[in-house]
């Protein structure tokens, strides 16, 4: 399975994460294409459903980036979005499926180096996990 | 409101494990507020459905729709077109009210329940739900400060606290408050202890409560 290629959603708070997007590009700093990024207006937007939906459309894993925690522009958005992660994660972990498909992470909007970091991390690590249990049906 | 839980995932997997075409349905009364069955669960435990069934790779068909309540016959009828589509289960997401109306009205269709329900209360805050009434059918809390004994005191005394209530806390967890505790302390603080305090309950007649049998109520002035 070395070929494969990971489909990765990462759902990207305006106010950080798709800032550090923004800068991470204006750097010139390269990310994995595996990468697809979703807007949201802060983290507390997240749904449950935003990743299971995610899934459901053949992604390998989902991640969800916002804040670092006490800088939340709505307070407690990136907190509640993290409760909703471990929710969910646990959710998969019942499912029989590795939870380490949907991660939370943090950043703040100046730190383009870490977006790229954090793309690669997610991007291996899903790589080594393979592709995602609920499509292998389809690849069958 | 009824506070009721989500069944475990496993559970439920159970449930339509030979299926090839369930519906999932919520309700929009109890369980959308205590967020166990409204549009929103509904849809998570849907997706969830099906993915676990393209996991194992089996094919499953999961459609969902939630009812303005499901303890109303009238809104049950609603379901009528969707029943007409043939599907191998029902999974009701109300309390456990739900399912059975579900299941008399559309005798032919297999109606699990996806919740356990759990009792009547109230949300302490986001996310937090307590026991406040057991519908004992004959309500007394005037005489306890507002406070229920009968829902919130483990051994439903009606003349005090037992042996087992130590630092305001039950025997039975740190984490139950003695109701009588708090009676007794808010009773005092609001010099209310000779007045509205004194009077002995008497033995409380149960035949009210689910000692009666099953209950109903009717309201002639309603009834057409």
């Amino acid at each position: 399975m070395s070929d494969f290629e990971p489909k990765i959603i990462a759902f990207c708070c305006q106010y950080c994460a798709y800032s550090a997007a923004d800068m991470a590009g204006s750097m010139r700093l390269q990310y994995p294409t595996n990468v697809e990024i979703v807007l949201i207006p802060c983290t507390g937007r997240f749904d449950m459903l935003f990743a299971l939906k995610a899934f459901e459309g053949g992604a390998d894993g989902v991640y969800v980036a916002g804040c670092l925690e006490g800088t939340c522009h709505f307070l407690d958005g990136n907190i509640r979005a993290k409760k909703r992660v471990n929710y969910l994660r646990n959710e998969l972990k019942n499912m029989g499926v590795e939870e380490e498909r949907l991660r939370m992470y943090n950043l703040s909007a100046s730190q383009g180096p870490r977006f790229m970091e954090i793309a690669y991390e997610f991007t291996d690590l899903i790589k080594q996990l393979g592709p995602s249990p609920f499509k292998k049906k389809d690849a069958a | 409101m009824i506070i009721a839980e989500r069944k475990p995932f496993e559970e439920l997997k159970g449930f339509v494990a030979d299926k090839k075409k369930v519906l999932v349905v919520g309700c929009r009364g109890c369980v959308t507020v205590c967020n166990a069955g409204g549009t929103k669960e509904v849809g998570i435990l849907a997706s969830e459905l099906r993915l676990d069934a393209g996991k194992d790779g089996r094919e499953l068909t999961v459609d969902e729709h939630t009812l303005e309540r499901q303890c109303d016959p009238e809104y049950i009828e609603e379901l009528v077109e969707m029943v007409g589509k043939n599907y191998d289960a029902i999974l009701s997401m109300a309390c456990s009210v739900g399912p059975q109306f579900i299941s008399t009205r559309y005798p032919d269709q297999t109606v699990y329940p996806s919740l356990n329900t759990l009792f009547m209360g109230g949300a302490l805050q986001h996310g937090i739900w307590a026991e406040r009434c057991q519908g004992c059918g004959n309500c007394v809390i005037h005489n306890f400060g507002g406070m229920c004994p009968v829902a919130r005191c483990a051994k439903s005394l009606q003349n005090g606290p037992c042996g087992g209530s130590a630092n305001g806390v039950c025997e039975i967890s740190k984490e139950v408050d003695c109701i009588w505790h708090l009676i007794a302390t808010k009773m005092m603080e609001t010099g209310k202890v000779e007045t509205d305090f004194a009077p002995v309950q008497p033995i409380k007649d149960w035949s009210t409560s689910r000692d009666g049998g099953p209950r109903k109520v009717v309201r002639e002035d309603l009834v057409k």
